[in-house]
C-alpha cells in the first residue's frame, strides 16, 4: 500500500469512533470491529492490480475526508427536482444521516421497508442473517471500510408473494469533503416483487465521497428491478459495490446510470444461485470533463438454465473515460444458460477514451453465449438521414446522441425516472427540440 | 404528362462523383420538369442509389465534374439540409432508425425546421397532431406509429410509408424516391403508390429510382432511364420499362457498348 492511500485511510478511518451507534452491546460492533481489522491489512486498489488497470484513485487518496458528523440543513422544496412520484416509500438520507422529516414511511403492503440502523436492533436475526452474504464485509478494502461504518442505510424484507410499492432511497449530499457509508440491504422472500430506486444526488458541486455496499437476495420466483442512478456532483468519488443472488426462478432487471462524479466505481456481482434465473442489467454511463466511470460486473451462472442480458452503453465527450469490464462465468452444471452481452460506446470527442472488455468463461457444452462491443462515432449514414429531413448536422448529430442513451432508459416503467432521466440526456446532448 | 412544359426543377450537367476513391457517377445528364414522373432503373450496382445520395448530399460522396442546379440554383453548394429546406427531398432505401424519439416528435421538429426556414408558419403540438393524422390516412397508417420511436421496430413496408408521409409533411418540389417499392407486398405497395400519386401535382415532380418496374404499374412515369456503368444510356418512355421487365437489363447494355 502506498504511504498517500494509508493517510488516506488513516484520516478516513479515524472519525470512525464517532459514531452514535457505537452503544454497547449491539451486535454489530463485532463486525465493525473485524471490518475495521481487515481494512487496515487490505491493499487499497492501485492501476497495478488488473481489476483497477484504468481507474487511478490516487486522486481520491489525496483527499482527507471528514465523518459525516450531522445531516445539512435541507428542505424539503429543494428535493423536488428528484421525486419519484409512484413511489409511496421514499428514506431521504442527507449527508449520510436518515432524515424522517424528508422522508415517506407509508404501509409497505406487508413489507417492511425502514432504516437500518432501526433493523439493526428491531430484526436483528434477518439482518444478521443476510448481511455481507451478497458481498463479503472483508472482501474488499471498499467493502470492509463500508462495514467498519456500518450505521444507517435501506432494509427492505418483501415476505412471501408480497407485492411491494416501489421504495426510493435517495442520498443526498450537501457538504464538501465528507465521506459517507450507505448500506442496503433487500430481502425479497419467494415470490414477492419489488422496484428500487437507489438514487445519489448533490446540491453542490463540491467533492465528497460515497462509498456503498447494496444487497440484494431474491429467493425462489421473486422478481426484483433495481434502478440505480449515480448522479453525485462532478467532483464527487462515488464507490459502489452491489451483490446481488437469485435463487430459483427468480428475476433481476436492472439499469444503473453514471451521470455524475469525477471518478465512479461500480463493482456488481450476480450469481445465478439457483435454476431458472433470469437477469437483465442495463448499464449507461454519459460521461464529459475529466469524468472517469468504471464498471466491473460478475454474472455467475452457477445453475442450469439462467438466462442473462446485458446491455452497456457509454458516451463519453471531452477528456472522459468510460471503462466497461463485463465478465460472464458459466460454470459446468449451468446447462442450457442463454446469455448476451452487449457493450457500445459512442466517442464524442478526439481525447475520450473507453476500455471496454467482455470476459467469457465457459465451463458448460450446452450454452448460448453472445457478446460484442462497439466502439466508434456516430454513423455517417445516420447523421445524414436526419439532414435529408432538413435538420442541422448539430442537431442531428445531438438527436443521435440522444437517442443512443434514450434506447435504455425507455425500458425504466416509472415514468417520473424516465422523464428525470431524460431531462438531464436533452441537457447533456443538446437535443433540446425533443423533449419526450 | 402535361401538355405545355412545366418550369425546371432539377437540371443535371455531366455529373461525375467518387465514393471512397472510386468513380461511380460518370457523367450523368438529367433534366426534370414540374408536373413530370422518371423512373430511372438499371441493375444492381449501376449508381442508381448513388445518384440519389449525391443529388441529396451525401458527404461521403465527392463530386469530381459536372454540375446540378436545383430550382436555378447551384444544388451542390448547398448543404444537405438546405437542400431538403429547399424542396428536394430523398427517401431512404434503408431508413434510420432513432430509437427514444417518438415518431411523432420527430415529424413535428422536421416540419417545424422546414416551415421556418421557408419562412411559413410552425404547427404546435395539438395544431400538429390533427394535421399529420390527416396525413397518415393517406397512407393507411395506424396513428399508433406517432407515438413509436422513429422507425425502431418498424417493418419494411412501415418503413417506406413513413418516409412518404415525410414526404407528404414536406411537400417537396421534387422527390427522389430510392427503391421504395423494395419490401412492400402487393398491398403496402398499391397504399404506397396511391400516397405518391395523390402528392403529386403540376408544381413538383417525382423520381422513382427502382430495380423493378412492377411500382411504375402504378405510378406511371413519363420518362424511363436505364442506368448502367455510372451513365444513363438509354431514355424512353413507360414502354421501356416494360420492355426491361421482360428482356431484363443485358440487351441495353450491348447497345450502350455498341453505339
Amino acid at each position: 500500500m502506498s504511504t498517500v492511500a494509508s493517510t488516506w485511510l488513516d484520516s478516513l478511518l479515524s472519525g470512525h469512533e464517532l459514531f452514535p451507534e457505537h452503544r454497547a452491546g449491539c451486535w454489530v460492533n463485532g463486525l465493525r470491529a473485524d471490518a475495521l481489522e481487515r481494512a487496515h491489512a487490505l491493499t487499497l486498489p492501485t492501476p497495478r492490480d488488473e481489476d483497477w488497470r484504468f481507474t487511478d484513485l490516487s486522486p481520491l487518496y489525496r483527499l482527507a475526508f471528514r465523518a459525516p458528523v450531522a445531516a445539512g440543513a435541507l428542505d424539503a422544496a429543494s428535493l423536488a427536482p428528484f421525486d419519484v412520484a409512484e413511489a409511496p416509500l421514499r428514506l431521504t438520507f442527507v449527508d449520510g444521516h436518515f432524515v424522517p422529516r424528508l422522508s415517506r414511511l407509508a404501509e409497505a403492503g406487508g413489507a417492511l421497508v425502514l432504516p437500518l440502523a432501526e433493523a439493526l436492533e428491531s430484526h436483528a436475526e434477518l439482518v444478521r442473517a443476510h448481511l455481507g452474504g451478497c458481498v463479503a464485509n472483508g472482501g474488499s478494502a471498499f467493502a470492509a471500510i463500508n462495514t467498519a461504518y456500518l450505521h444507517d442505510g435501506l432494509f427492505l424484507h418483501a415476505p412471501r408473494g408480497v407485492r411491494v410499492p416501489p421504495v426510493h432511497v435517495l442520498y443526498v449530499s450537501t457538504r464538501a469533503d465528507v465521506a459517507v457509508s450507505p448500506r442496503l440491504l433487500v430481502i425479497a422472500d419467494a415470490a414477492s416483487e419489488l422496484v428500487l430506486v437507489e438514487d445519489y444526488v448533490a446540491v453542490h458541486q463540491d467533492t465528497y465521497g460515497v462509498n456503498v455496499v447494496a444487497e440484494v437476495v431474491a429467493g425462489p420466483g421473486a422478481r426484483v428491478r433495481h434502478m440505480r442512478l449515480q448522479h453525485d456532483s462532478k467532483n464527487a468519488f462515488h464507490i459502489g459495490t452491489t451483490g446481488v443472488r437469485l435463487d430459483r426462478d427468480a428475476q433481476y432487471g436492472a439499469l444503473a446510470v453514471a451521470f455524475g462524479a469525477r471518478i465512479s466505481r461500480l463493482d456488481l456481482h450476480l450469481t445465478q444461485a439457483g435454476p431458472g434465473a433470469r437477469c437483465e442489467l442495463d448499464g449507461l454511463a454519459l460521461l464529459a470533463g475529466r469524468q472517469l466511470a468504471d464498471t466491473h460486473s460478475f454474472i455467475d451462472h452457477a445453475a442450469a438454465d439462467g438466462s442473462s442480458r446485458q446491455e452497456h452503453r457509454c458516451i463519453v465527450d471531452d477528456g472522459a473515460h468510460a471503462v466497461f469490464n463485463g465478465r460472464i462465468l458459466v460454470r459446468e452444471g449451468a446447462q442450457r444458460t442463454n446469455s448476451a452481452q452487449q457493450s457500445r460506446n459512442l466517442l464524442l470527442s478526439d481525447k475520450a477514451r473507453v476500455d471496454a472488455k467482455p470476459q467469457l468463461e465457459i465451463f458448460a457444452d450446452d450454452v448460448k453465449c453472445a457478446h460484442g462491443a462497439t466502439v466508434g462515432q456516430l454513423e455517417a449514414e445516420e447523421v445524414f438521414y436526419l439532414r435529408s429531413r432538413g435538420l442541422s448536422e448539430s442537431a442531428a448529430r445531438a438527436m443521435l446522441t440522444y437517442a443512443f442513451a434514450a434506447g435504455l432508459v425507455n425500458r425504466i416503467a416509472l415514468p417520473s425516472v424516465v422523464a428525470r432521466l431524460r431531462e438531464t440526456l436533452t441537457a447533456r446532448t443538446g437535443n433540446t427540440e425533443i423533449v419526450r | 404528362m402535361s401538355q405545355s412544359p412545366g418550369r425546371e426543377l432539377l437540371h443535371v450537367d455531366g455529373l461525375t462523383a467518387t465514393v471512397a476513391g472510386k468513380t461511380i457517377l460518370k457523367g450523368i445528364d438529367l433534366t426534370v420538369r414540374a408536373g413530370e414522373v422518371h423512373a430511372i432503373m438499371g441493375p444492381n450496382g449501376s449508381g442508381k442509389s448513388t445518384l440519389s445520395k449525391v443529388l441529396a448530399g451525401h458527404p461521403a460522396y465527392e463530386v469530381t465534374g459536372g454540375g446540378a442546379t436545383f430550382l436555378g440554383a447551384n444544388l451542390l453548394d448547398l448543404e444537405p439540409e438546405e437542400r431538403a429546406r429547399a424542396g428536394f427531398f430523398l427517401s431512404f432505401q434503408y431508413p434510420v432508425e432513432v430509437p427514444g424519439v417518438a415518431n411523432g416528435q420527430f415529424l413535428r421538429l422536421v416540419y417545424n425546421t422546414v416551415q421556418g426556414a421557408r419562412g411559413r408558419e410552425e404547427l404546435d403540438p395539438l395544431e400538429f397532431d390533427d394535421f399529420v393524422r390527416d396525413k397518415m390516412k393517406l397512407l393507411e397508417m395506424d396513428p399508433a406509429f406517432l407515438d413509436r420511436s422513429v422507425n425502431e421496430g418498424f417493418s419494411g413496408g412501415e418503413k417506406k410509408r413513413n418516409e412518404i408521409l415525410q414526404m407528404a409533411l414536406l411537400e417537396p418540389s421534387l422527390a427522389f424516391l430510392d427503391e421504395t417499392d423494395s419490401g412492400l407486398d402487393i398491398d403496402a405497395l398499391r397504399v404506397v403508390a396511391g400516397g405518391i400519386n395523390a402528392l403529386r401535382s403540376a408544381d413538383n415532380a417525382v423520381v422513382l429510382v427502382t430495380h423493378y418496374q412492377r411500382l411504375l404499374d402504378y405510378v406511371v412515369p413519363d420518362y424511363v432511364h436505364v442506368m448502367e456503368g455510372g451513365r444513363l444510356v438509354k431514355t424512353g418512355g413507360r414502354e421501356l420499362a416494360l420492355e426491361l421487365e421482360r428482356r431484363g437489363y443485358d440487351w441495353v447494355a450491348q447497345e450502350a457498348r455498341a453505339a
